[in-house]
């Protein structure tokens, strides 16, 4: 529903985005097999505290929350956001959803990348990691590209990389007792003007409706005949 | 807008991409009227180049390198970076492909650019262009526009015109390209699984298997109409999860958006994340068992019946109308 130009949340329940529980289970994957450990790091208002619980509960160690009022920011300035947390941390992987499946921009995670200057190779379906060296799978339009990375690197998760574990009731419970942390622009050392969004939505809308279709009755026969007619003379499609 | 506007365009299997004229056709309507220029990156690409110049009104600026054969992320931007510096464009077009996808965000970082992706529709505006974009998978529509500073726009494929043919075609400038010594990301194998004759994603006509085809052999039927009408083979999560099909062929949120003149649906139900990626085509035909199925709701014409019997009906039928 759009009110006031905006998209209603009214009895909406937000839950972590598909694409980025496959991150978080390639983390914790990947932790399982070598060690070290996981954090979690959204921008968003507070109610992302809830997608950053739920990786929590999954097993993530620790979680950290960039929110701040005066973030109003656009791709861009997210991935600024997450640069400027992660250039004072030590990293050897990081993974992120190949796309959110809201507003689908799919530009963050590379464009950290870029600013990070570490290769990555975004829609992997497969991940294995020797030492500094990580050999993946990814998906192009349905090709499969194999990639030899060189960490520290960043991933982005396609479907078919694994399937996310569901947190356990004691996961859950832990899970409200390990670190969580909350940064603001001051904590993080930016000003409000280097993340300045670069592109302004006009207007939302929802698509024109599609006019009642028309079943067709009949045989089977009378059925296709019928439908190529339609197609040539009214659609005026084939 | 007085900046210099410019279309980087993409090979496939060594031809020009279809999504790169669109790009072109975008870029000329945000430009009003002030020449576009295009880049190609790739290995033996000389032909291609003088195909996409016959669309350009700027120049077209090659860069071959047999290094450059296939897609790699830190290599193409090295081939596209000096450019970038010279030309400094206040606008970058590119296919919202799997390259295009990839590339556009590295660009538009190294721009110091906003991004909109997956651009359906460009209209003008006293602020400037609009660039309209599907978010929640269709289920809505929002007008973005660029706050003043330089800006790179992807374009959904299949959804714009392909630029007219220029007054004259551009001149192709061969660029330079030093193969970076240090990569950090190697592509080490392309395993082409999409090898239809028709690529999905820019194909006029699509036919769409689902749990209801039953079997891999179950695609038969709607591979003979596919080549009677010139049209690609598409399939539904579903589909692709029985393995049926390969996941190549899967049409949806995850998968491939596609949006055709016409789109067959035959044996799929129509689950949301489905109608992610095919509820902008033009016509939606359904062929489905259950009249209850969903994807009765988006078509323009529903077929209650089984695909088995209907779709070699619809192959003759088409067989005599087209003869």
């Amino acid at each position: 529903m759009i009110q006031n130009g905006r998209v209603s949340d009214d009895g909406v329940k937000y839950v972590i985005n598909p694409y980025d529980e496959y991150a978080v289970e390639e983390a914790l994957q990947l932790r399982e097999k070598h060690g070290g450990s996981v954090t979690v790091v959204s921008v968003g208002p507070a109610r992302a505290a809830e997608a950053l619980r739920s990786a929590l509960a999954m097993g993530a160690d620790e979680a950290v929350l960039i929110s701040d009022e005066r973030i109003e920011s656009d791709e861009a300035g997210i991935s600024y956001l997450l640069q400027a947390y992660l250039s004072k941390q030590a990293y050897d992987v990081i993974l992120g959803g190949n796309f959110s499946v809201d507003t689908g921009g799919g530009q963050v995670a590379v464009r950290l990348a870029a600013g990070l200057d570490i290769p990555h190779a975004a829609s992997i379906t497969s991940l294995d990691i020797d030492g500094t060296a990580a050999s993946v799978k990814r998906d192009a339009e349905g090709d499969t590209e194999s990639l030899e990375l060189t960490l520290p690197a960043l991933f982005t998760a396609q479907q078919g990389l694994n399937e996310p574990r569901y947190p356990s009731l004691p996961n859950i419970m832990k899970a409200k007792k390990k670190p969580f942390q909350t940064l603001s622009l001051d904590d993080l050392g930016v000003d409000a003007a280097a993340i300045a969004p670069l592109t302004k939505r006009l207007s939302l809308s929802l698509p024109p409706e599609r006019g009642a279709g028309q079943l067709i009755k009949g045989t089977p026969a009378e059925q296709a005949a019928r439908l190529v007619e339609l197609l040539r003379t009214e659609a005026k499609a084939i | 807008m007085s900046q210099s506007v410019l279309v980087i365009a993409e090979i496939r299997a060594g031809k020009l991409r279809r999504v790169s004229l669109e790009a072109v056709h975008a870029a000329n309507q945000s430009a009003g009227g002030a020449p576009v220029d295009a880049v190609i990156i790739g290995s033996g690409i000389i032909p291609a180049a003088s195909e996409l110049a016959a669309y350009v009104s700027g120049k077209v600026y090659a860069v071959d390198h047999p290094e450059l054969a296939s897609y790699n992320a830190p290599a193409y931007l090295a081939a596209v970076k000096g450019l970038l510096d010279e030309l400094k464009p206040g606008r970058v077009f590119l296919g919202h492909t799997a390259e295009g996808k990839d590339l556009a965000p590295l660009v538009a970082a190294h721009l110091g650019a906003g991004q909109i992706s997956d651009v359906i529709a460009v209209s003008d505006s006293a602020e400037g262009s609009l660039y309209t974009r599907p978010l929640y998978a269709g289920k809505a529509f929002e007008e973005k526009a660029f706050a003043g500073g330089a800006g790179v726009v992807t374009v959904r494929p299949n959804n714009l015109p392909p630029a007219e043919l220029a007054s004259a075609p551009a001149e192709v400038v061969d660029r330079d390209y030093a193969p970076a010594s240090d990569l950090h990301s190697i592509v080490k194998d392309v395993v082409r699984k999409a090898g239809g004759k028709v690529d999905l994603s820019e194909a006029k006509i699509v036919i769409s298997g689902g749990r209801g085809v039953k079997s891999s052999d179950g695609f038969k039927p709607l591979e003979e109409l596919a080549d009677v009408l010139g049209a690609a083979v598409g399939a539904s999560r579903g589909a692709c999860d029985a393995g049926y099909c390969d996941y190549a062929l899967q049409i949806g949120q995850t998968g491939k958006v596609v949006t055709p003149e016409v789109y067959i649906a035959c044996g799929i139900s129509g689950a949301i994340q489905h109608l992610a990626g095919m509820s902008q085509s033009r016509v939606i035909i359904a062929i489905n068992k259950d009249p209850e199925a969903p994807i009765f709701k988006v078509a323009d014409y529903g077929i209650v019946g089984d695909l088995f019997e209907v779709v070699p009906l619809l192959t003759e039928e088409f067989r005599k109308v087209l003869a």
